[in-house]
């Protein structure tokens, strides 16, 4: 019996000896070992670091002692080596002291903790505030009064993701477009969310939030140092939740300015394009781009759907039938359900373009255009 | 008259009794922690390494789901419930439950339940994929169709845990033996007391969460949907303040079974036995007034935040005095290391470990960093698996002897758990490291650098589900081909009514109370 137990034993423990060996080496070459939880750069992020590691360091002394006490009996009290059982099974005094010591500690740990999260309550006198919406899998930033607006979505291909391409260095971490702040600047995010709950978290800043549809949370951050941080979505929000990270590109000051100021205008001449008139090839070939960024990923590259949760869009239903319900859905999106609203989403060229595209791809082929200022009419009629 | 059980299949489907129903309860919840653990495999196998390697992310989302609802209501909670049915009669000296019919009836319903919840993964539109906390409106509006039958399912487990509660609570308070008062009741039959009420206040909250959800999806009501002027937190509220207390109806009962094996095997009796008493009481009381701590970033007003942080930081003060409780139990006692023991020491050691992850969330500020990564996976693991499953194995090997009058082969025992606690920690302590690391939890998919430590983690996860295929070849080696035993006490320490009993247990026990001085 004995020996097949520990024949047992070496079966299963060979592979973690082996592991734990190699992973010494893998640590070397690629060092990702993180074990602990970023300082970051921010005022905020940097009090949650020391609290953390102060309740780390309570618990880790605390868990220190009673554990030595506790091996000390196991070793010292048993009956191997003697040890007779007393037969004591109350003592006041001692009770009352560890009863009264985590209290105590308890309450000292209070006084930290109390004043970080009213420091991190506090959005007055913010110089600047950022929109954040939560959509599935992507978020929408908006610059409050500054006419800026845009979608960040994940870039990773699924090539990579599903494991025929190597993977890149920021693999799963990487967006279209970034959020772009000023450094040194206190930034108001006022986060919610359009569909599901999302969870909008950036650790180097200390900032996460709940991006909760038809509500408005604030928090805040100021940047001390330039530079390219990057978050993730933190509640489960479907199956792309993995899979819609946040880019922050933090710039000094005065760069910050220029890109605004560039970014008003390529917004304009997006904008622009409304009034542009494109061919059907045109408008496939973009439309096919837009598709794949935004539907593709319910509806699928093919256009199939998922059966009994996302419908397909080929030979049947609305993408075949009259154009004002086509325009309708991708615009204003079906209450209720997972289709949500893209008008506010996606510039008019795109949505035109995508509408077009689905009436004339997979075989579809309605055969007629939809061009960006029946979007942006259709929109002014009817809202 | 003293008589058997009924011959044939046929008694397990009609039996009233307490022992019957204690092993139907048993093997029921072995089975679903096999299928939960079975989905926690491909949870872990998908995880090993970065990219999508053997399934899709909706179905990740399943799993994820699943494997919750499983281990929380088909795995643990149930477990528990068969030790209750097994020793409570035979702890307080009485010859069965208080409603022996309702407790079938209440056993019965849970594997239609499961049968329910379990056919949705061969369903269009696939299994409940919004986690096993079920936020709206991920959970409603966005949910596949098969939520009607969660709901439908929850519903039905709820019936058993309300009704398995009412039977525990006649039991105790109607059918102790003569001498036996309340404060010289044995420890696991005060945990389970207080737990059968904190079920009977919060199974029914669970119940309403998911039948305002039943309205919203089909009735067109908006509880959860801010379109319609409802609020998605509420939900929130609501669960938590069923889902809150129901880990502690998860740890109270482990509680109790440790409170048994520490002074058994320590040979001397449970230190501050009233104070234990009192600590699992205000506990009790405590988890119903600290449920938001798990939504500290739903954007609470500031009061509720401070509020939350200070009354979770309360509980820590009567569970460390448990603890030392115990080690004092341990403390000049004349120790040996049997399995039970083994499991109950490591019980001490990583609860205590899951009990200061704890007080490192309760910490509002900190908890933004915490919130929702592998940090509080690694937290509730430490308390639900080294808590619940640990106490409860713990529990089998102590009194399997008793129930079957054949004795484990110790040194299978041990092996058995020296896998299991390698393999255990092996998993969730570097998800410690993954979630200060960044990642957060239910990711289908994760960044390179989280990379090393995932792939340990599911090393670990291999090993520990191996231990409890060894666990299984552990008991049925002993009911077929254990050693038999006779002495009515198993272990020279152990103190109780029920190791007054023959070994084995007879079919009917105690049919004229004992008299308890
Ligand atoms: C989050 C998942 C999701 C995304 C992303 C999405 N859809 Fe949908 N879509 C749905 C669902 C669900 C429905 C079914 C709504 C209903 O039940 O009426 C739908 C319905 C539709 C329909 C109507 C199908 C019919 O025949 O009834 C069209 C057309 C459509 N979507 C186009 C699009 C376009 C174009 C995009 C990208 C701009 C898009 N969808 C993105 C989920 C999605
Ligand atoms: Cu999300």
């Amino acid at each position: 019996m004995l020996r097949r137990a520990k024949m047992l034993f070496t079966l299963i423990f060979a592979p973690v000896v082996s592991l734990a060996i190699s992973a010494g080496a893998l640590a070397e070459e690629a060092g990702n070992w993180a074990v602990n939880m970023p300082r970051g750069v921010t005022s905020v992020s940097n009090s949650i670091y020391d609290i953390h590691m102060l309740v780390f360091w309570i618990v880790t002394i605390t868990g220190v002692l009673v554990f030595a006490v506790m091996f000390y009996v196991m070793y010292a009290h048993r009956k191997s080596r003697g040890a007779v059982a007393a037969n004591f099974h109350e003592n006041t005094t001692a009770e009352i002291v560890w009863t009264a010591i985590p209290a105590v500690i308890l309450v000292l740990l209070c006084i930290p903790a109390t004043t970080s999260i009213l420091d991190i309550y506090d959005t007055s006198e913010a110089e600047m505030d950022i929109k954040v919406t939560g959509l599935q899998w992507k978020w929408q930033y908006e610059y409050l009064g500054e006419d800026v607006k845009f979608l960040s979505e994940l870039t990773t291909p699924e090539s990579e993701i599903y494991n025929t391409a190597p993977k890149g260095q920021y693999y799963h971490e990487e967006v279209n477009e970034p959020l772009v702040l000023p450094a040194n600047t206190k930034v108001r995010f006022l986060i919610t969310g359009q569909d599901v709950i999302h969870s909008w978290w950036v650790p180097d800043f200390g900032v996460k939030r709940d991006a909760l549809p038809g509500f408005v949370n604030e928090t805040w951050a100021n940047v001390l140092e330039p530079g390219v941080y990057r978050g993730q979505c933190t509640e489960l929000c479907g199956k792309g939740h993995a899979f819609m990270p946040i880019v922050v590109n933090v710039l000094e000051k005065e760069e910050y300015k220029t890109w605004l100021i560039d970014k008003k205008a390529e917004q304009a001449a997006i904008r622009e394009l409304t009034n542009k008139t494109f061919t059907m090839d045109e408008l496939m070939e973009i439309g096919e781009a837009a598709y794949n960024r935004s539907c593709a990923g319910c509806h699928q590259v093919n256009g199939q759907g998922v059966p009994g949760v996302f419908p397909s869009l080929v030979g049947q239903g609305i993408a075949i039938g009259p154009v004002e319900a086509h325009i309708d859905i991708i615009v204003n999106g079906q209450a209720g359900t997972a289709m949500q609203a893209f008008g506010d989403q996606l510039s008019e060229l795109d949505q035109a373009a995508i509408i077009t595209y689905e009436r004339n791809a997979w075989g579809n082929n309605v055969g007629d255009i939809t061009q960006p200022i029946d979007v942006y009419n259709w929109k002014k009629g009817k809202r | 008259m003293a008589h058997g059980p009924a011959k044939g299949i046929g008694r397990w489907f009609f039996t009233t009794n307490h022992k019957d129903i204690g092993t139907l309860y048993l093997w029921f919840s072995f089975a679903m922690f096999l299928m939960g653990g079975f989905f926690a495999m491909v949870i872990r196998a998908e995880l090993f390494q970065p990219g999508m390697q053997i399934i899709k992310p909706e179905f990740f989302n399943q799993m994820t789901t699943m494997h919750g609802l499983v281990m929380v209501f088909g795995a643990i909670m149930p477990a528990f419930v068969g030790l209750a049915n097994w020793m409570i009669p035979m702890q307080i000296g009485a010859p069965d439950m208080a409603l022996p019919r309702m407790n079938n009836l209440s056993f019965w319903i849970l594997p239609m339940a499961f049968t329910i919840l379990t056919a949705t993964l061969f369903m269009e539109g696939g299994a409940p994929n919004f986690g096993w906390t079920f936020y709206a409106p991920l959970s409603t509006t966005y949910a596949p169709p098969t939520v009607n039958y969660f709901i439908f399912g929850v519903h039905l487990m709820g019936a058993s845990s309300i009704m398995g509660s009412i039977n525990i609570i006649a039991t105790v308070l109607n059918m102790r033996a003569p001498g036996m008062t309340l404060m010289k009741m044995p420890m696991f039959v005060w945990t389970w007391l207080i737990t059968a009420f904190l079920l009977i206040a919060v199974m029914p909250v669970l119940a309403g969460a998911v039948t305002m959800m039943l309205m919203d999806i089909n009735f067109g009501t908006s509880f959860f949907n801010a379109a319609g002027g409802g609020d998605p937190v509420l939900f929130q509220h609501v669960f938590w303040f069923f889902g809150h207390p129901e880990v502690y109806i998860i740890i109270l009962p482990a509680f109790g079974v440790i409170s048994h094996i520490i002074p058994a095997f320590s040979r001397k009796p449970l230190f501050g036995y009233s104070s234990m008493v009192y600590a699992t009481a205000s506990i009790a009381f405590l988890s119903f007034i600290v449920w938001a701590h798990h939504m500290f970033l739903v954007g609470m007003p500031i009061g509720g935040e401070l509020y939350f942080m200070y009354a979770t930081m309360l509980i820590a003060v009567p569970t460390a005095a448990k603890v030392f409780n115990w080690i004092s139990t341990m403390f000049r006692g004349s120790l040996t290391f049997e399995t039970p023991m083994l499991y109950a020491v490591a019980f001490v050691i990583l609860f205590t470990i899951g009990g200061f992850t704890g007080i490192m969330l309760a910490v509002a500020p900190a908890d933004i960093q915490y919130h929702d990564t592998y940090f509080v996976v690694a937290h509730f693991h430490y308390v639900m698996v080294a808590g619940a499953i640990f106490s409860s194995t713990a529990a089998v090997y102590y009194w399997l002897p008793k129930w079957t009058g054949k004795m484990y082969n110790e040194t299978m025992g041990k092996v058995q758990f020296w896998i299991g606690f390698i393999g255990f920690n092996v998993t969730f302590f570097p998800q410690h490291f993954i979630g200060l690391a960044g990642m957060p939890r239910r990711y289908s998919d994760y960044a390179l650098q989280f990379s090393d430590w995932n792939m340990i983690s599911s090393t670990g996860a291999f090993i520990y589900g191996t231990a409890q295929l060894l666990f299984l070849y552990n008991v049925i080696t002993t009911i077929r081909s254990g050693k038999p035993v006779s002495e009515p006490k198993t272990w020279d320490g152990a103190e109780g009514l029920e190791w007054t009993l023959p070994t084995p247990a007879p079919y009917h026990t105690f049919t004229t109370p004992p008299a308890v001085k």
